[in-house]
């Protein structure tokens, strides 16, 4: 998988479009994802980040547009294709089912059976507690519904579920949003170790500082379209605030704009 | 009293009082749902409150008898709803469905088949039966395809279906009572000759007692393997003893339901035995209904907790969105709780024509009143997500054992109503309290 980290893209999205009767939330984007990068995508509220990372979740259909996964082209018409592919997911929400234990959210809907195909609940729970004891070792909340957890054991969670199934490809939606400074920086490690282990990242987040810590490319989105993807070590915040406000390259910026961004 | 001091918080300042706390821990160790603890409390209250209100007749064999009768097909039918409700939906149709499909095989075994085959074929009650599941399942497709495909409510898509299948009881038979059903179908209801006997019974507990330690004890093992708590050995043991306890007592006292001496005259000549002077108590044992209603609970059970479509159905209940998101065919698991709700009204049905020897167009006229009413007092939450079988079950007993009990003490119908509306709605009530509490 590492041969070429430099040549083929994880995933390729190209020409991504969806629009909601009428109204173009994706126009023409394309964006790509190499092993063992983390991609930020950033961008206002109804800018079309969430829109664009659930084509490729499967949760949205395309209008058009091509996703090649590994240079193929694939056909993603639900999260069942994308998890074949190795696409996980950590949404926003969480999408977690509030009623269900940990080992339950874990294993929904790829569940472990016997070979009667009944639930094996003990192995879920066996697999569970061995990831915790990896990403979260404090979790031991294994029996009760996930209701009843604190904000950042149901975001691991929600984590050791896109982990556990040898993710090649994590979107991670805000991860950090709902965290306390402890808990957010559990997942800014969590990130530089799956960025070792060769998993490419997609990380959407409204937090500027978060993605120039962790990010080493940033495409950044505004009413739809792509303003653009630069390299982080090229640009400075104050750069990527102008293509999020602005919706300029940083080139474009004159200093009158860059002194309205600190107004 | 000192009002200044910091607000504090019950594990850390407040002593819990040695019973409660040795209750709590006991609760905690044998890992027992307090709910269902309440639930047969509540039931004891009932049963023993009309056996003093009826002057000792209450609790009697005779009487607990034909309430496990009377329960089962309200019984079949709530552990359905569980599934439905869960998955937030609701059937409001069951109980038309109930008088469509029971007029349909009441009129098969009456008057179809018998127009072909002539009366009381070995095969009559197998077809018959079928027939009544085949059909129930296929109503219930259609409602949850509608439910599920087209979005419609499953309010009123049942509430059309409440409508819908209690006309077509009407035109089926024309108003008329169809009757006599099949011998052997009859034995579906219960009645003098649809029991098991005395011994089968045993039998039966028997074997209700080795599956329970066995399940234990699997379960023990199991954890043991993996290394995670197992609740004490002493638990395990109670919990073994209790359960087989009450199966035991259960068998025991509903065998001494003993047949009316002339039956019992002709089942000793039947049987080849000796009549003495002073008579023979030969129990009924279970009757067949019961047995029908408690292998479906167990059937259910294992469905809801042992398999994939159980898990998706509380996952669809919990965050249907989520549910939707981990790759789960939402719609179609949705269109199958309606099918497996709609089989068994149709089994439901079969007991109903069975018990009663006839079919008429008002058969089961309310009756998916009291089958939401059981599931919900059983703890199923109408908002979804959360719900058991079993409690389902001992809601619908809850529910016989009020409406009889009244029947007994001689209260008039209308009260009745009454009373059984306001106990639903304090059930409920108590529940949400309850839940609250859990929650802080």
């Amino acid at each position: 998988m590492t041969s070429d980290s430099n040549g083929t893209p994880l995933v390729e999205m190209r020409d991504m479009n969806v629009s909601f009767g009428g109204v173009h939330a994706v126009e023409n984007v394309s964006i790509d994802l190499r092993p063992g990068e983390v991609l930020g995508l950033v961008g206002g509220n109804g800018a079309g980040k969430s829109t664009l990372i659930k084509t490729l979740s499967g949760a949205q259909h395309p209008d058009s547009g091509a996703i090649l996964v590994n240079g193929e082209p694939v056909t993603i018409t639900n999260p069942r294709d994308a998890k074949a592919y190795g696409i996980e997911t950590i949404y926003q929400t969480l999408a977690l089912a509030e009623n269900i234990d940990a080992p339950g959210n874990m294993f929904l809907g790829r569940e472990l059976t016997t070979s009667l195909g009944n639930l094996d609940d003990s192995a879920m729970e066996d697999a569970t507690r061995r990831i915790m004891a990896r990403l979260n070792p404090k979790f031991e909340n294994f029996k009760t519904p996930v209701a009843s957890l604190s904000g950042g054991q149901r975001q691991s969670v929600a984590i050791a579920r896109a982990v556990h199934f040898n993710a090649r490809i994590l979107i991670m939606d805000e991860p950090t949003a709902a965290l306390g400074p402890a808990e957010t920086e559990q997942v800014r490690q969590l990130i530089r170790q799956l960025k070792r282990e060769d998993i490419g990242i997609i990380l959407i987040s409204h937090d500027i500082h978060d993605v120039f810590d962790l990010a080493d490319r940033i495409s950044v989105m505004l009413t739809g379209r792509l303003v653009g993807t630069v390299n982080k070590d090229d640009v400075t915040i104050d750069e990527v605030l102008g293509m999020i406000i602005i919706g300029k390259l940083p080139g474009e910026l004159t200093t009158s704009e860059l002194a309205d961004l600190h107004g | 009293m000192s009002v200044t001091e910091a607000p504090i918080t019950d594990q850390e300042q407040v002593p819990d009082l040695p019973v409660g706390g040795a209750f709590k821990s006991l609760v905690r160790l044998t890992e027992i749902d307090t709910r269902m603890l309440g639930m047969f409390g509540l039931l004891l209250v009932i049963w023993v409150g009309f056996h003093f209100l009826s002057g000792g007749t209450f609790l009697t064999p005779r009487n607990m008898w034909n309430l496990t009768v009377q329960t089962s097909v309200v019984a079949i039918m709530a552990t359905g709803m569980v599934l439905v409700i869960v998955s937030r939906n609701i059937d409001l149709s069951v109980g038309s469905m109930l008088g469509f499909v029971g007029m349909f095989v009441a009129l098969l075994q009456a008057e179809w088949l018998p127009q072909l085959v002539g009366f009381d074929q070995w095969y009559t009650w197998i077809i018959a039966l079928a027939a009544g599941l085949l059909l129930g399942a296929l109503l219930g497709l259609l409602q949850g395809t509608v439910v599920a495909f087209l979005a419609v409510p499953s309010f009123i898509v049942t509430l059309g279906g409440l409508l819908v299948w209690r006309g077509l009881a009407w035109l089926l038979a024309s108003g008329r009572t169809v009757a006599p059903m099949d011998r052997t179908f009859q034995l579906l209801g219960g009645g003098a000759r649809g029991t098991v006997g005395g011994t089968i019974s045993w039998v039966i507990a028997a074997v209700a007692c080795v599956a329970i330690v066995i399940l234990l004890a699997s379960r023990r093992r199991t954890r043991l393997k993996f290394g995670f708590r197992a609740r004490p050995l002493w638990a395990d043991v109670a919990l073994a003893a209790a359960g087989c306890g009450v199966v035991l007592f259960a068998v025991w006292f509903l065998n001494r339901n003993y047949m009316p001496e002339g039956l019992a005259m002709a089942h000793a000549e039947a049987n080849g035995l000796e009549w003495p002077p002073e008579g023979l108590n030969i129990p009924f044992g279970v009757a067949n209904p019961v047995l029908i209603a408690i292998g479906t609970a167990i059937l259910m059970t294992f469905i809801t907790t042992r398999r994939r479509f159980g898990r998706y159905v509380f996952g669809i209940g919990g965050n249907p969105e989520a549910a939707a998101l981990a790759g789960i065919k939402t719609k179609r698991t949705i269109v199958m709780t309606f099918m497996l709700m709609g089989t068994l009204v149709g089994l439901a049905a079969s007991v109903q024509v069975a018990r009663l020897n006839s079919a008429t167009s008002g058969l089961g006229t309310l009756q998916e009143l009291y089958t939401i009413a059981a599931a919900v007092i059983g703890g199923t939450s109408l908002a979804g997500g959360v719900g058991s079988i079993f409690g389902a079950v001992l809601g619908a007993l809850v529910m016989q054992s009020l409406q009889s009990g009244m029947v007994f003490v001689g209260i008039q119908t209308a009260l009745q109503d009454v009373v059984i509306g306001a106990v639903l709605v304090l059930a409920v009530a108590a529940d949400v309290l309850y839940r609250r509490r859990q929650a802080t």
